[in-house]
């Protein structure tokens, strides 16, 4: 192999490429599969992690955040832990491997390390481009996950939890999800920590919907305060199929949320909406690049994000909308509750439209708590803690009542809850 | 009741002073209406009264039920039995109106010491209370005062009065945005809650509104002091003559 001049590399890319050598014999995977691993590891170790000088990680500087990593625990033990919804089938994946499970009537289901053993998941481990980190990291060292196949008409009625519970160590997970034509199903991917030890997760879920698929995909981000939590989603939407994404992010030290979004059916409708939740010293990204690439179709993203103490977001939506995709209409909101004076959040809405008849547009906010709102409801006798606290609720709720199912609503503004009487 | 001695308050992030040495008695089972041309200080006057952080107090004092008031915030004020019915309620979206009534209901309940109301006695009291002032319970379903026309958040604020039972209801010009019929719902409203131990401050432009709702005493309001002060008799003066005698005569 010719060795090129590389980077001095940090402790982190360190620990990676050592625990890639460590594991990469018992790592699941044919020669195909292998081969693949070891160029996209070295791709990694040449472009080192990406520093704020990359446009696409200008406010995330990974190699100057991410300080360490810990090593791969693949032999840790933890336990499953109870679904959002009371209903939901639950398919496990206890320290980045998946769990035995019970079939679920109507759809396909596989470990994804069958697909790396036979060699059939070769083909997807790729990166996106040359600044995919993401996509190097987990194509380096994926373990597992599960293949999902909703089969053409099939209506799948309760949801389905993919539910990531880890300890300390490393987490490498990939979720090939294809929803057939006209099929109907609710996931939900959760990620949290059992332990709270420091943990280090990159995660790549990639949706298919083909021709006249509705589905709903929560991504549920619950990871523990000292964990690193990479994660992905590529989704192609097919002909008028119909996509609501949910991006929840509860957790985490080191965040970052990517979804790469190609619309490439007509008639296709997506509907994307994040609420992040900071606190505490942490640092969480959400990056979007949604191509709108065919004529007709519909989007709206709207993210609410809320900053207190010392904590850090960010929000980059990229919407490309390609020469021939002529009325398109695309809206992008990102509103953020600043809480405090320590806290940040940065905003990039970036446009690139080569068609001429669409409709665009973005919108940024940053605010504070109305102080009307709040002096009214302390009018009424609610102390300023408890309102202050209803304000910031009715802010992310109004985005998770978009939901309607009911009982993912009540679960989710439990959560949020929870989260913000730790917090608030 | 209350007992505002010598009041001098101004607005606290530019220091223009609204209240300019105000004196006003107002005893329990009375209804004390203030009236007063525009920028005379009757909303400020509200809004001092129910601990609005805007304004500061800087002379005199606040009293009721003969304790000083102007160390107590807003929800203090509010457990304590003050309510003010505002003249524009904002719109919250994303917090329930039933939600909200509850809670406002309960940590009041709890800032005095009372158990809180279960739902099915919450669900009740506002079912009954909602019904004679003709509110929609579709109306209670939105966000809080969200989409409601000005009627409506008028008759919003006359229930929450209703619910909260306060002690010292301060209606600022309930009846503006009004037509005769919603203006009657809520005078109704108001007359169903005067008790002998209940007092009632009505802020008004008009006579009209004290037709239905006749005050014991009126209050002119003028440059931040009261310059008049007598039955509702005065209130008819005013609508005949206009403010520019009794101004004159204080002037």
């Amino acid at each position: 192999m010719n060795i090129q001049t590389i980077n001095r590399l940090t402790p982190a890319e360190t620990a990676l490429v050592e625990a890639y050598t460590a594991q990469v014999g018992e790592l699941p995977g044919d020669g195909a599969v292998i081969g693949t691993r070891d160029r996209l590891l070295d791709d990694l170790k040449k472009s080192g992690l990406p520093t704020r000088r990359v446009e696409a990680w200008h406010y995330t500087d990974l190699k100057s955040l991410l300080r360490n990593v810990p090593a791969a625990a693949p032999t840790v033990s933890v336990d499953a832990i109870a679904p959002l919804v009371g209903d939901a089938q639950l398919l496990s994946v206890l320290q980045g491997t998946a769990s035995e499970f019970v079939a679920i009537d109507g759809v396909e289901i596989a470990p994804f390390a069958a697909a790396l053993s036979d060699g059939s998941a070769a083909a997807g481990l790729v990166a996106l481009d040359k600044d995919d980190a993401i996509g190097k990291i987990n194509g380096s060292f994926v373990r597992d996950g599960y293949s999902i196949n909703v089969p053409a008409g099939t209506s799948v009625d309760a949801p389905i939890e993919i539910q990531a519970v880890h300890g300390a160590g490393q987490v490498h997970t990939r979720f090939p999800v294809t929803f057939g034509a006209g099929s109907n199903a609710t996931i939900i991917e959760r990620h949290q920590s059992a332990t709270g030890e420091a943990a280090f997760v990159s995660t790549i879920s990639e949706l298919v919907l083909e021709e006249g698929a509705e589905a709903v995909f929560i991504i549920l981000q619950q990871q523990g305060a000292d964990d690193t939590h990479l994660g992905q989603v590529r989704v192609k939407l097919g002909r008028n199929a119909k996509l609501k994404l949910f991006v929840v992010n509860v957790g985490g030290k080191l965040v970052r949320q990517e979804l790469r979004i190609d619309v490439e059916g007509e008639g296709s409708e997506l509907t994307l909406r994040g609420v992040n939740l900071l606190g505490q010293e942490t640092h969480t990204d959400v990056t979007l690049v949604l191509g709108h690439n065919v004529p007709h179709t519909n989007s709206t993203e709207t993210f609410r994000n809320v900053v207190f103490d010392r904590a850090k977001g960010v929000f980059q939506g990229m919407i490309r909308v390609a020469p021939d995709a002529q009325k398109t209409d695309a809206k992008m909101a990102c509103n953020t509750l600043l809480l405090t004076d320590d806290g940040e959040f940065a905003v990039k809405p970036e446009l690139e439209i080569f068609a001429d008849d669409v409709i665009c547009g973005h919108g940024a906010t940053v605010a504070d708590i109305d102080k009307n709102h709040l002096y009214y409801l302390e009018s009424r006798g609610i102390p300023e803690r408890k309102a202050r606290a209803m304000l910031v609720n009715a802010f992310v709720a109004e985005i998770v009542e978009e939901l309607e199912d009911e009982k993912l609503v009540e679960a989710l503004e439990g959560v949020i809850s929870a989260w913000l009487e730790k917090h608030a | 009741m209350l007992e505002i001695k010598n009041l001098h308050a101004r607005i606290a992030e530019d220091g223009t002073e609204i209240i300019r040495g105000l004196n006003l008695t107002v005893k329990a089972g009375e209804v004390a209406a203030i009236m007063g041309p525009n920028g005379s200080g009757k909303s400020t006057l509200s809004y001092i009264l129910s601990g609005r952080a805007d304004y500061e107090v800087t002379e005199g004092d606040i009293l009721y039920n003969g304790e000083s008031i102007l160390e107590l915030d807003p929800a203090e004020r509010a457990s304590k039995g003050i309510f003010l019915a505002f003249q524009y309620p904002v719109e919250i979206p994303g917090v329930a109106t039933m939600q909200f009534l509850k809670i406002a209901m309960n940590e009041q309940r709890k800032a005095r010491g009372e158990d809180e109301l279960t739902t099915p006695d919450f669900m009740r009291r506002v079912k009954e209370a909602a019904a004679k002032l003709k509110i929609d319970p579709a109306m209670l379903r939105r966000p809080l005062n969200v989409g409601f026309s000005g009627g409506e958040k008028k008759r919003a604020e006359i229930l929450q009065m209703a619910l909260l039972e306060p002690q010292l209801c301060i209606l600022d010009e309930t009846d503006s945005g009004l037509d005769i019929d919603a203006l009657k719902i809520v005078a109704d409203g108001v007359n169903a809650l005067k008790t002998p131990d209940r007092a009632v401050i009505v802020i008004t432009h008009y006579q009209r509104l004290l037709e239905y709702i006749v005050p014991d005493t009126v209050h002119v309001l003028y440059k931040g002091q009261v310059i008049r002060s007598g039955d509702k008799d005065l209130a008819l003066e005013l609508e005949a003559n206009g403010y520019a005698d009794i101004i004159g005569e204080a002037a």
